[in-house]
């Protein structure tokens, strides 16, 4: 059985099911939402079933180009952020003895129950003037006076890694603990630093699990809509924000449908190159 | 018999027993209410639905509407598959109309609701061709608000916002069809809202509220945001519902003010949608919510406007003034939300708050 291809229905059964629950929870969706794209809108109304491009052409707009840019840079933005901090410290992990491993994973995968609103109100309160740590570095004497830090780009960016983080050290954290330690062992008995080891042989060795980690990251805060709401001020406005408002408050479902797989073909597409280029430079198989 | 087998038949017959009992449950009127989420539906909750089941014998069950459109499209996408979520809903002014525009709404029996007479005519909601669709449930205002302890004296006017003292210190709405802000800058700086009639004029309106932004720190969708920051006095001043900031200003450093040129007056009504099983129930509890000791009720309890006449209410002056105001109100142009130039508007809006 093992190796063998699966052979009549009862061997196919396990993987029928995530079919179909694939098919049910994400085909299905996609497809009406892909449907509605192509729907007509009734200006103040609600929608017909129609076949137009209208809203894509709609997509041409100044607007629509500059907060789509916005939004991937600063996905890009945080996924760099995130990997070039999540990196050693999950390194460090690794290097722990199994008992504080688990204490640390068990804390960042706990920061996950924690909703979006709350991440985002908590650094907004965190940020803020009148209660903010700034206050805490005038009582320190390190700040003449108490600022206020959000909302704004910094404090955006601050909420979007915050709630990304534990994925960047969740999907960094296998790879790295498998890693095997004689290599940095080796590469310091001929005389590299500790620094060099670090940056040569395990950057290196572990290069496409740091790629995987890139888009996943980039993929996830691509599709945060509260964050930038609550942190971010109005030029700091992701696509995702502005589908939300189109299908919420103005109840145009065509034209943030449309947003919608414009936005997902957009970085799907991006996500390709980046697999295309990490491939590239990946060194023969060994 | 053997345990086992005891165990499955006591299961079955209490099976039976419980489809047999349903008719007798369904017997008990209900009637699911659909109440903006938060402080609305906890008031109501509170201080209007028991007192309604004991008069009437109607049990409430009362669903959080999320804010925006959103309970629209619910409503929309249900009422395609004959569903209604909720019997009798709570719905803003824009969202009345565009559920008009697809006959969403249940035209409503005025012979059932005797109360509507208390109304004012502005309450009764009617489709182009006469047809009732919605029945005033409640109206509020959205007022100037200031943190006392940032701003000592009261602000007069909306045309505060825009001076130079409040830079990097306002909380607007972020919408067009929310803040209502461009009703707001045409009748302070245009003369009235008549100007909005035309893109031309939008346009000139729309300048003139750009020239607000360096003032403004947060453009919210959520009402709990801003409070917080009104209270803290990291955003001292902005645009806020009247009755929630005279309930905040009871412990905290905020006051609510009626500018001179108007508060701004938004109003939910009832409406029931087509795909309602209970319009009897629904009809009984749109004339209860008509009557004016009820609407004195929410005045006195929720701070809200009422719907009836003054004079019938038995408000006090002192009581009435804390909800509303003799200065004519800011009335919202819902029309140009819902007309051709509705998605125009809400671009050009879009892309003057996030230039």
């Amino acid at each position: 059985m093992i190796g063998g291809p699966p052979k009549g229905l009862r061997a196919r059964l396990p993987i029928l099911y995530p079919a179909a629950m694939l098919v049910v929870f994400f085909v299905i969706p996609f497809g009406i939402m892909l449907a509605v794209s192509f729907f007509k809108r009734e200006p103040g109304g609600f929608y017909t079933t129609d076949f137009s491009i209208g809203n894509y052409a709609n997509l041409f707009t100044v607007l629509f180009g500059r907060v789509l840019v916005f939004s991937i840079l600063i996905s890009a933005f945080c996924a760099a952020l995130c990997v070039a901090v999540g990196f050693p410290f999950t390194y460090f992990i690794t290097r722990m003895r199994r008992k504080a491993q688990v204490v640390w994973l068990v804390v960042l995968v706990s920061v996950l129950s924690l909703s979006a609103v709350i991440v985002a109100f908590a650094w907004s309160i965190m940020l803020s003037q009148t209660a903010g740590v700034s206050n805490l570095l005038v009582w320190l004497g390190l700040m003449e006076k108490a600022v206020s830090w959000s909302p704004g780009f910094w404090a955006l960016t601050c909420g979007m890694c915050y709630i990304a983080f534990p994925y960047t050290v969740l999907v960094l954290y296998p790879p790295m603990s498998r890693l095997d330690p004689h290599l940095p062992e080796a590469a310091q008995t001929l005389g590299a630093s500790p620094v060099t080891t670090f940056f040569t042989v395990v950057v290196g060795s572990l290069r496409s699990s740091i790629v995987a980690t890139l888009i996943m990251v980039f993929a996830f805060t691509l599709g945060t809509y509260l964050i930038p709401q609550i942190l971010g001020r109005p030029q700091h406005w992701t696509l995702s924000v502005l589908i939300t408002d189109e299908a919420i408050y103005r109840s145009n479902l065509p034209f943030a449908s449309a947003m919608a797989v414009f936005f997902m073909v957009v970085s799907l597409a991006l996500v390709g190159l980046t697999m295309l280029a990490g491939k590239a430079k990946e060194p023969s198989p060994r | 018999m053997n345990t086992r087998s005891r165990l499955f038949w006591s299961i079955l017959i209490l099976g039976v027993a419980a489809l047999v009992s349903q008719p007798a449950l369904a017997a008990e009127k209900t009637l699911k209410v659909g109440v903006y989420g938060g402080y609305f539906k906890d008031s109501f909750d509170k201080h209007i639905f028991p007192d309604f089941t004991k008069e009437t014998g109607i049990k409430v069950e009362s669903v959080a509407e999320p804010t925006g459109e959103a309970w629209l499209v619910q409503l929309e996408q249900a009422s395609k598959a004959g569903v209604a979520p909720a019997d009798v809903n709570m719905i803003a002014q824009v969202a009345m109309l565009k559920g008009q525009k697809t006959s969403l709404w249940m035209p409503l029996d005025l012979a059932k609701i005797p109360n509507h007479k208390n109304l004012l005519p502005v309450f009764v909601h009617k489709y182009p061709d006469g047809k009732v669709d919605g029945i005033g449930a409640v109206s509020w205002y959205i007022t100037l608000v200031s943190n006392t302890k940032v701003f000592p004296a009261a602000p007069a006017s909306w045309g505060d916002m825009w001076s130079a003292d409040k830079k990097d210190k306002l909380g607007l709405l972020a919408l067009a069809s929310n803040s209502f802000l461009l009703e707001v800058t045409a009748t302070t700086f245009f003369g009235g809202t008549q100007v909005l009639d035309t893109k031309e004029g939008v346009q000139k309106v729309l300048d003139k509220l750009a020239a607000v932004k360096p003032n403004v720190k947060l453009w919210y969708r959520d009402e709990a945001q801003f409070e917080q920051a009104l209270k803290s006095g990291e955003i001292p001043m902005g645009q806020y519902y009247h009755d929630v900031a005279t309930l905040a200003s009871k412990e905290h450093p905020v006051r609510s003010t009626f500018p001179k040129e108007g508060g701004i007056l938004d109003s939910g009504s009832w409406a029931v949608t087509k795909a309602c099983k209970k319009a009897e129930e629904a009809h009984v509890f749109i004339d209860y919510m008509c009557r004016p000791d009820i609407q004195k009720k929410l005045s006195l309890k929720v701070g809200t406007s009422p719907t009836v006449k003054k004079e019938l209410t038995g408000l006090t002056d002192a009581d009435f003034a804390a909800v509303s105001s003799d200065i004519k109100p800011i009335i919202p142009r819902y029309d140009i939300y819902t007309g051709d130039m509705s998605d125009w508007i809400n671009q050009k809006w879009t892309e003057m708050i996030t230039k």
